[in-house]
């Protein structure tokens, strides 16, 4: 496959900026969860 | 263990949003064909429209949750949360879009930028919706916040038609849309369009999850302090309690 130097970095960039957000958010969650009383949360 | 901002739902869109994901992934490599003109640089497309359109549905997501925030007297809040996190979801987007675009225009045009319509209209886009989040953080009443915010999101949403319609508008380097055209003429193989739509779909799923996440964390801050002070203030008048007893 030609430049696949180019098309590997863009998808590894894509998939890697998404997961990176998704992880960071996910962990933030964890943290604010556990200060939060459960009764307070809307969506449980 | 603390429930945090997952539901079943979330849940589930995570699931279908990963093996979606996956298959756009292995149809982009390894299923499809290369272009006839471009080559295999067209393998980037399958990242770098979707990444556009979702930042697009998140800036307009934006725009009608301000919207709503501002004609509703109740619940202000919870869409002001929506507003913001579809925005912070399509900056990223956006960013993505501009990346993978450089990439591909290395390949195609020789060159990772130029001061091209599409090219200015979309980072001048990128830019604005920066300004907004940046004017999100500024410190002050919430509500006061929504209502300054929401009014940004309403003017920003109009540069939307300026991009897409830029490469028609004015002599533009980057090529017209294959899809999303005015003559309703798609131009693109059978697979390759399937692929994309897989794309568009896997992105959007993606978008909702990261959305509802990040909307609830924001509830989740707030609550965070609203705890933080009751706490403080029940801390103070025990305080002062302790010290008329004494």
């Amino acid at each position: 496959m030609k430049d696949i130097g180019f098309i590997l970095l863009s998808w590894v960039i894509t998939v890697g900026s998404i997961a990176t957000l998704a992880a960071v958010t996910l962990r933030r969650a964890r943290e604010l969860s556990a200060r939060v009383p459960d009764d307070k949360k809307p969506w449980l | 263990m603390h429930d945090m901002t997952g539901t079943k739902t979330t849940r589930a869109i995570g699931i279908i949003a990963l093996l979606v994901t996956a298959w756009v992934v292995i149809s982009a490599f390894f299923i499809t064909p290369a272009d006839q003109v471009q080559g295999d640089s067209v393998r980037i497309m399958y990242a770098h429209v979707p990444t556009a359109w979702i930042a697009y549905l998140a800036f307009i997501t934006t725009a009608i949750a301000s919207g709503f925030s501002l004609a509703r007297r109740h619940r202000t809040l919870g869409f002001d949360r929506v507003a913001g996190a579809s925005a912070e979801v399509g900056v990223l987007f956006m960013a993505l879009t501009l990346i993978t675009g450089s990439l591909w225009g290395r390949l195609t045009w020789g060159t990772f930028w130029q001061w091209d319509p599409r090219l200015t209209t979309t980072l001048f886009l990128f830019v604005t919706y920066v300004g907004y989040l940046a004017v999100r953080r500024i410190d002050g009443d919430p509500r006061q916040r929504a209502r300054r915010s929401s009014v940004i999101a309403l003017l920003a949403v109009l540069e939307i038609p300026l991009v897409h319609f830029s490469v028609v508008l004015w002599r533009s380097l980057h090529q017209e849309a294959s899809v999303l055209n005015p003559d309703g003429d798609v131009r693109l193989d059978g697979l390759m369009l399937f692929t994309l739509f897989s794309g568009v779909v896997a992105f959007t799923l993606i978008f909702a999850w990261l959305v509802i996440h990040r909307q609830r964390l924001m509830a989740l801050a707030d609550l965070d302090r609203v705890v933080g002070l009751d706490a403080a203030i029940s801390a103070r008048r025990a305080e002062g309690i302790g010290s008329a007893a004494t």
